[in-house]
């Protein structure tokens, strides 16, 4: 009967607590995160023209001599312009990063927006349909995935890439697949 | 006169709505069939951008790129269930209305069941107490049986 006691006493107190936690966890996240589907998972394949010159055509082999970010952006895509200064300056500390435009208004102004705020990227994909994107799972412009030497898919990271999320996770991330690749 | 102007408008006004669903996107349909799965498919997919709508209701770019595919695969002749498995390969489980059952989502389907138990087991201990509050010693009985008596005299 005691035990009995114990725990009408403090169960109430102990289910209390759980749910505070877990509707504590609930506030802070962000609904509209979602996990991609592909960690990891190898990049999926595909073909995709050069940017600058359409004659120029690329496949997945670009993304396997990673570590390597892909970086999802447009040019009607504010929050990526937000992002584009931070993405020259790790691109100036030798971070390779491979652009994949993301159905953009068009090919004219997605070269221009590179030629006057500068161009980040070792090499720019163009996909003017999203069919790339669709292939990773894009549901949204910026997205930045985060791939491995071995070209799996290891984190991706939604919104905008600047000093402070950078600085806080996503360096540690790409740290440990430096490491890995070593 | 006018009552012929009044029905042909009311008639007019009731194909208005079957008008806009079927220009809304210019799907050719084979069969009665496939037009099902696909009304089907675009209420049980999920649209990750507008996260509180099916990609049939939402008019965010990526849901017309999700029911594009999802018209151009049954075309192709791919199952409804092929489908479904492609879109949660690229999207996540997030993207179909039903979840599967994992260990993780398991708690939907037995949290339910399990408050019941814990329900009807705290409800079943309590009876049994009371009537274990009711049964009385052998002295407690005498007792009684005398206090019934001199109630009687």
């Amino acid at each position: 009967m005691s035990k009995f006691r114990w725990l009408i006493l403090f169960g109430p107190l102990v289910l209390f607590a759980a749910l505070l936690i877990f509707l504590l966890k609930g506030l802070g996240s962000d609904p509209t995160e979602l996990d991609s589907a592909l960690i990891n998972e190898p990049v999926p394949q595909f073909e995709a023209s050069d940017i600058y010159d359409t004659q120029v055509v690329y496949d997945q082999s670009v993304l396997k001599d990673g570590p390597v970010l892909m970086n999802v952006w447009a040019t009607w895509c504010p929050t990526c312009r937000a992002e584009h200064e931070f993405l020259n300056e790790l691109a100036s500390n030798g971070i390779p990063i491979v652009g994949l435009n993301y159905k953009d208004d068009s090919r004219q102004k997605a070269v221009n927006w590179l030629n006057t705020l500068g161009d980040p990227y070792v090499i720019n994909l163009f996909d003017p349909k999203g069919k790339i994107a669709f292939e990773f799972g894009v549901y949204g412009a910026p997205e930045t995935y985060f791939i491995d030497h071995k070209g799996v898919i290891r984190y991706r990271h939604v919104g905008d890439v600047n000093e402070r999320n950078w600085s806080n996770k996503l360096q540690g991330i790409y740290q440990q697949l430096v490491e890995d690749a070593k | 006169m006018i009552r012929s102007l009044l029905l042909a408008f009311t008639a007019v006004l009731l194909l208005i709505p079957a008008a806009a669903a079927e220009n809304e996107n210019n799907y050719q349909f084979d069969n009665e069939q496939q037009r099902t799965t696909y009304q089907q498919l675009t209420k049980e997919l999920r649209c990750p951008k507008c996260q509180n709508q099916n990609i049939g209701d939402s008019n965010a770019p990526l849901a017309e790129d999700m029911r594009d595919r999802s018209y151009q695969m049954l075309k192709e002749g791919q199952s409804r269930e092929k489908i479904i498995e492609f879109m949660v390969a690229r999207y996540g489980d997030f993207v179909h209305y039903q979840p599967p059952f994992t260990t993780v989502t398991s708690i939907l389907w037995w949290g339910p069941l399990l408050i019941v138990i814990i329900g009807i087991g705290i409800a079943v201990s309590l009876t049994r107490k009371k009537k274990a509050a009711v049964e009385l010693t052998q002295e407690e009985r005498q007792r009684l049986q005398q206090l019934r008596k001199s109630g009687d005299e």
